[in-house]
């Protein structure tokens, strides 16, 4: 009768553990964190609010129509955020600002990944002269400054909205060729590693199918961080005037035009970088919580 | 030691190199052709040949790149399109106000961040702890242009503390420090913390409190010095980050150092002037991260003995 129950018990135990998948775990292990909780739940709303927007929000009219007899009213029932000196609604404008702004901040994410695992995985396992020439080139990106490093590359490219992700991309891109690097070097001579060379399986595959696997966790974290910062360097650009072209309603440049009736008119100035802030805040407590779920050792 | 310092000093001599072949490669994207602009329009082709020459603009991208690290190395920048001014001179009376305004930058973050991630450390999981985080991640969360304007409507416009901008005096300098200071006091407040929280759970504190030391100089003798060391890399680390904040904060306040140079020479495409900051800011960041290694190198006896063998 006992040895029964301990069967049963070791079998469900089996069950369980093979149920368990390493996305589950992580889960498990996030969904204890109230703060990246809090951020998944907000990150989860703003990016329902920029895809909904189009939908609840006439472009042409709400975002960028100007209503000269509208324009500077105060925060009201009629215009929650108040309006703008065109005498377009700011809440409208801020609602549809979250499409640009996470845009911007995925895509320039994304080209960082791109060029930064590329060359920063490339670099771990070939090694000797590549390796060298590479990690070179990440210090000359590194010593400069991000911000300037961005100026450079769309006062180069010319103002559009493309080049603005291409322009925070680039400027990006040097901490994941880090991250890749040393994330190749840590398995690059793993006994599965070798035996996936020894049975002739070509390098970029080894790299891809054995290696980055490896690796994802720190790239995840390190991506969730970057969409944050990517996405207040993207509203600096457009602050400095070098973003998203007028009208479109980005948060950068709705401050920078705020800035001018700062004294009267604060509002203006209030909601676009609260906006902002509140974005980047649920990405940076959600990116704290995926990190301390993916790598409990660097959980304080 | 010697050794180390030279070893690093000559492998910084590529990366200038390559950034300011970088930073000139962009800028020749950037600049079109120049000499129509500056020569006019009724400028014959002899003219704008001799232009071009006289620009320093004849030749292929190598040519004009290999020419302008001979300028560099003797000191000249070039001259200005629009101001005809020498660049290097422009450079040099601005950067005092940047290099005024990145100290003061550093001292506010040291100032907030030491005594929070301190606090945060020893007592961990308390409501201390809780609200220092918070604060951090607010920190770092927050656009410093943004703050910037938020410092500006409450305690210039409200309350008339400070100048709104300009650079007259120690009170202008106040609030663009405070707007650069707090992200990067944000970053400094998490490391401390968890540098602390490190050196707080070793062997040789539990020591020190057995043998009587008192709680105080527990934390400032034993645990702060040891927990330094990836407080001053991150330091070193951030002061391009403090430059890079530093052309908002002077952008906002109308603060007259070097981001600001770079911004309006952007806007009136002045390409001489862009180059030469972006060149020089540059290596400006590279030597104090040099630096700041070799301070790092001194600090920990262990990566002193490394050297001195």
């Amino acid at each position: 009768m006992e040895i029964n129950q301990t069967n049963r018990n070791q079998q469900r135990a089996t069950k369980l553990y093979k149920k368990r998948s390493a996305l589950e775990d992580v889960w498990r292990q996030l969904r204890r964190n109230k703060g990246a909780i809090i951020g998944l739940i907000l990150i989860v709303v703003i990016i329902l609010v920029a895809i909904l927007s189009p939908i609840l929000l006439d472009y042409d009219k709400d975002v960028i129509g100007q209503h000269i007899k509208q324009r500077l009213k105060p925060p009201s029932a009629d215009h929650w955020f108040g309006t703008d000196e065109l005498g377009r609604d700011i809440f409208s404008r801020v609602i549809y600002g979250a499409r640009y702004s996470l845009a911007v901040g995925v895509v320039a994410v994304f080209v960082a990944l791109a060029i930064g695992i590329t060359l920063g995985a490339a670099a771990g396992y070939i090694g000797g002269k590549f390796e060298n020439v590479v990690m070179r080139i990440c210090d000359i990106f590194s010593s400069i400054p991000s911000v300037l490093m961005a100026i450079a590359v769309v006062s180069a490219l010319g103002k559009s909205t493309f080049n603005l992700m291409l322009a925070v991309g680039i400027a990006s891109t040097a901490p994941f060729i880090r991250v890749a690097r040393a994330a190749v070097l840590v398995v690059h001579d793993e006994e599965y590693v070798e035996a996936a060379r020894a049975i002739g399986m070509p390098d970029w595959k080894i790299i891809w199918v054995h290696i980055l696997p490896n690796c994802l966790s720190q790239i995840i974290v390190q991506a969730t961080l970057r969409v944050g910062s990517a996405i207040i360097a993207a509203a600096q650009l457009s602050f400095l005037g070098l973003g998203v072209p007028a009208p479109a309603p980005e948060w950068g440049s709705m401050l920078s035009a705020g800035r001018q009736y700062i004294r009267d008119y604060s509002y203006m100035t209030l909601f676009p970088g609260l906006a902002i802030m509140l974005t980047v805040l649920s990405l940076n407590m959600l990116g704290d919580g995926i990190r301390d779920a993916l790598d409990p050792k660097l959980k304080r | 030691m010697y050794r180390y310092i030279l070893k690093r000093l000559l492998m910084l001599i590529p990366v200038l190199l390559g950034v300011a072949f970088l930073i000139f490669a962009i800028m020749d994207v950037a600049a079109g052709d120049p000499v129509y602009s500056v020569a006019g329009a009724d400028a014959t082709p002899e003219q704008i040949e001799a232009l071009r020459e006289k620009m320093g603009l004849n030749g292929s991208l190598i040519e004009r790149y290999i020419r302008y690290i001979g300028n560099l190395l003797k000191g000249d920048l070039g001259t200005s399109y629009i101001s005809k001014l020498d660049v290097m001179k422009v450079y040099l009376q601005r950067l005092p106000n940047t290099l005024k305004l990145a100290t003061l930058t550093m001292i506010v973050a040291v100032g907030m961040a030491i005594p929070l991630g301190i606090t945060a450390a020893v007592h961990q999981n308390s409501i201390r702890d809780t609200t220092s985080m918070v604060l951090a991640l607010i920190g770092l969360s927050m656009p410093n242009f943004w703050l910037g304007l938020l410092l500006i409507l409450f305690f210039s416009l409200k309350l008339g503390w400070f100048p709104t901008g300009g650079s007259e005096g120690f009170r202008s300098i106040v609030l663009p420090a405070i707007t650069v200071g707090t992200s990067l006091a944000a970053l400094l407040t998490r490391t401390t913390r968890s540098s602390m929280l490190d050196v707080l759970r070793q062997d040789y504190l539990r020591t020190a409190r057995a043998k009587g030391v008192s709680e105080r100089n527990v934390i400032q003798k034993h645990a702060l010095r040891n927990a330094l060391i990836p407080i001053i890399t991150i330091f070193g680390v951030q002061f391009s980050n403090v430059l890079g904040g530093s052309v908002l904060a002077e952008t906002v306040f109308a603060w007259p150092g070097v981001g600001r140079l770079v911004v309006d020479a952007i806007d009136q495409r002045d390409i001489p002037t862009v180059t030469g900051a972006l060149v020089m800011t540059t290596m400006l960041v590279t030597i104090v991260n040099l630096l700041v290694d070799l301070v790092y190198a001194f600090v920990d006896p262990r990566i002193k003995a490394q050297y001195t063998k």
